[in-house]
């Protein structure tokens, strides 16, 4: 044994660079000094100072989803640790691995309504996957490595550790290393039942009109996971659909792919869905956003349903073939048992099945009009993609009409490239985690495609941008609304505008220009590229102000209440389709 | 897609856990969060060696959503196990009250009379009140406290349901 003191600061530095951590988003306050005077004396750990804790959080958050690893944040008790609670929320929905360090008063004061005091634990439970406050130095180390192994084990998640002030400054020899500390009761199943994984090969191959259904799980489960199931799918010769949170997971540009499923989705998706008779669920939690009204989702299909997560499954829907496992590991299996049996699907029924597929994408449902100068939401974005896709960029969105937009008109051949607020639908989400993303990928081309209301949510984190120079691409599809608040005023409250109007909007260019960021603005559709590529070239942070036509809605849609098999593609459809009673108290 | 379950029954779980600070706010936050019915609920450290702790609760709802107790409790942090001792196999169940019953003359003799009946012990007693101790089903409990009512009953206080699974396994 070492004889060594540490300081219970130290100890949490020590603990964090034996984990493999390079960035902790944070922000300081009287609770945390002494974590942050550690911070002082070592290079190894870069702090990033943003400009609000709530922008720490999705900084962790675009940083872990860009990386695979977990994010880390520090913040101070009180107030510090209170505006952390919406992006634990976010992380928590979306499964993301996040270490959120909270100062807190000392000790003997808590529970004493003492200064800055929170009761952060009792506040972030239900918010985080787990938390902790370390009243003793001495499980100090064991605490922060068991929850990083809780954050990114199992379903991933956000994990709060409580640190009082007096446990910071206190000393001990105790330090356990990570291979160290083996956690009491945490063991989540990886690995799927065999008899299970073979008879969901045997449900596949006899599929006439199969269906992949795949989720964020896949992205958790890491790249290996992604390769495994494209492999799989591409075998299968069956069509493959994803959740918004799965985008990336089998590659957006191949013809198997029917793009992505849900509200917001692609026609041809949501038919396959409607329409498949034996639906293969990875990494999915039939979401409300994807299932549509529940009695009306998928009625003719056997559902297999792979999930790390045993909760998630019979939760919404009631499957057939449940499988609980890592993505990874059961698709793999799959893959193997279907190599090694020669499975194939019966290649006329399939034919039969692409056809109707076929058909369905004729409709082209995401068309849309580009005919005079006013630019379309819809073309800005297509255009924004069309011009960067060469360069693989990272893309985050807030939330409203340009993140449905977004995830429609992008396409991601690679996991990880895409990071949106899925589960929670926080605006203000996309800027702070483009600083992370960018942190973490720093020559990389890093994009928020942003709603001028979302922007204002979280702008302050211009300030962070400005300070590291980091050469994000914020670009406000400005339609000067809420639009997707107004589009649901449109359908459910008769067209009643009531509070939607984005109003005494700041000049974007001088914002921009305030913070010693490029600002430009784009009012034309004949400038739309010329300026796009002076954006993308920029090697600075560009804040780019996309004038676009504001009384657009996003279609196709399947309205609150309704099924996968009555979408509303445009407007038309909407005068023809009034929403049920069951959907209006829907959200 | 299997038909969806609309009848609902009563179940009791054990869930062997950590006994660390926060833990039975976790679960009784877990039962209130997503709208779950807790009908009784006991906890007390069972293994002071390993620092465990058990809780017996008594929940209903729809298979499903059974099911999704039993899941959701699961994946709790600190939770080692989760049984469900209403369907796998057969358990015992009991339940402690203590029940105070004031008045004099034939409501005392009567009330006395029917304590015999059910096996009450009396725990504690003066000229006008008893204090009566009984052991065994929630149901036969229920039944007590009905008629010590008219009887002169002023306080009941119950532990709530403990179970175990009989024969010779462990949870
Ligand atoms: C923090 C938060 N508050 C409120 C909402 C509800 N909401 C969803 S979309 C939206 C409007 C977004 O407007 P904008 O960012 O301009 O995007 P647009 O829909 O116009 O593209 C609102 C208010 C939300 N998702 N998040
Ligand atoms: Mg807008």
């Amino acid at each position: 044994m070492a004889t060594e003191q540490f300081t219970g600061a130290e100890i949490v530095i020590k603990a964090l660079k034996d984990q493999g951590v390079d960035t902790v988003f944070g922000y300081p306050g009287g609770a945390v000094l002494p974590i942050y005077d550690a911070i002082f004396k070592q290079n190894d750990i870069k702090h990033i100072l943003v400009r609000q804790e709530g922008g720490a959080v999705h900084a962790a958050e675009g940083y872990a989803r860009s990386t695979g690893k977990v994010g880390v944040v520090l913040v101070t008790s009180g107030p510090g640790a209170t505006n952390a609670v919406t992006g634990l929320t976010d992380a928590l929905l979306d499964s993301i691995p996040l270490i959120c360090l909270t100062g807190q008063v000392p000790t003997h004061l808590i529970g004493n309504d003492a200064f800055q005091e929170a009761d952060t634990t009792g506040i972030t439970r239900p918010c985080t996957k787990h938390n902790y406050l370390v009243r003793d130095i001495e499980n100090l180390s064991r605490t922060m490595h068991e929850a990083f192994y809780v954050a990114q084990n199992g379903r991933p998640g956000p994990v709060v550790i409580d640190l009082p002030k007096d446990v910071q400054q206190g000393k001990s020899e105790t330090y356990l290393a990570p291979e160290e500390v083996k956690h009491r009761s945490y063991r989540p199943k990886v690995n799927g039942e065999q008899e299970h994984i073979k008879e969901a090969v045997e449900l596949i191959a006899n599929a006439k009109r199969p269906l992949f259904y795949v989720g964020g799980g896949v992205i958790n489960s890491g790249d290996h996971a992604s390769e495994v199931l494209t492999e799989l799918v591409r075998l299968t010769g069956a069509p493959c659909t994803t959740t918004l949170m799965g985008l990336g997971a089998y590659p957006g540009t191949d013809k198997q792919f029917v793009g992505m499923l849900g509200m917001h989705g692609t026609y041809e998706a949501n038919l396959a869905m409607y329409n498949c008779d034996v639906m293969i669920n990875i990494g999915a939690r039939f979401d409300d956003r994807i299932t549509g009204v529940i009695s009306k989702f998928s009625p003719g299909s056997k559902k297999i349903h792979i999930d790390i997560d045993a909760s998630s499954i019979n939760k919404n829907v009631m499957v057939d073939l449940p499988i609980v496992g890592d993505a990874g590991r059961v698709v793999e299996e799959m893959l193997r048992l279907w190599k090694e049996e020669k499975r194939s699907i019966e290649s006329r029924a399939l034919k039969v099945w692409w056809n109707e597929i076929k058909e369905w994408r004729s409709k082209d449902c995401l068309g849309y009009s580009q005919e005079d100068s006013i630019i379309k939401p819809q073309h800005a974005i297509k255009r924004l993609y069309e011009l960067t896709k060469d360069r693989k960029p990272y893309v985050t969105t807030e939330v409203g009409q340009h993140q449905m937009w977004a995830a429609q008109y992008f396409h991601f051949d690679e996991p990880k490239k895409w990071m949106t607020s899925g589960g929670l639908g926080t605006m203000g989400y996309g800027l702070p985690a483009a600083v992370g993303a960018q942190i973490a990928h720093h020559d990389d081309l890093v994009i928020d495609v942003s709603g001028e209301a979302s922007f204002m949510m979280n702008m302050q984190e211009l300030g962070t941008i400005a300070q590291y120079n980091l050469p994000v691409k914020i670009f406000i599809v400005n339609n000067q609304w809420m639009g997707m608040v107004r589009q649901w005023q449109q359908l459910l409250h008769g067209n009643r505008h009531s509070e939607s109007y984005s109003d005494a909007l700041p000049d974007f260019v001088k914002l921009a220009e305030s913070f010693g960021l490029v600002g430009m603005r784009c009012e034309k559709a004949e400038d739309l590229d010329r300026m796009l590529q002076e954006m993308i070239d920029c090697p600075h942070p560009v804040l780019f102000d996309c004038r676009v036509a504001k009384e657009e809605n996003c279609y196709p849609m399947i309205p609150s209440g309704a099924g996968h098999n009555e979408m509303l593609l445009g407007p038309e459809d909407v005068a023809e389709k009034p929403i049920s009673e069951e959907g209006m108290v829907l959200v | 897609m299997a038909p969806i379950e609309t009848n609902t029954e009563s179940r009791t779980i054990a869930v062997l856990v950590d006994n660390e600070p926060g833990v039975l706010a976790r679960v009784i936050g877990l039962f209130s969060g997503r709208g779950y019915n807790i009908e009784s609920l006991t906890v007390t450290e069972v293994d002071v060696a390993h620092g465990l702790s058990r809780i017996t609760v008594v929940t209903s709802g729809t298979a499903q959503i059974l099911e999704q107790i039993k899941a959701q409790l699961g994946r709790l942090v600190p939770v080692h196990r989760v049984r469900d001792l209403s369907i796998e196999g057969s358990s015992v169940e009991r339940e402690l009250a203590l029940i105070k019953v004031a008045g004099a003359g034939d409501k005392r003799v009567e009330a006395l009379r029917i304590a015999d009946i059910f096996r009450a012990r009396v725990v504690d007693s003066s000229h006008d009140h008893f204090v009566f101790e009984m052991t065994g089903k929630s149901d036969k409990l229920d039944v007590f406290v009905d008629l010590m009512q008219p009887l002169g009953l002023i306080d009941v206080s119950r532990t709530g349901v403990v179970a175990i699974s009989r024969g010779p396994k462990a949870l």
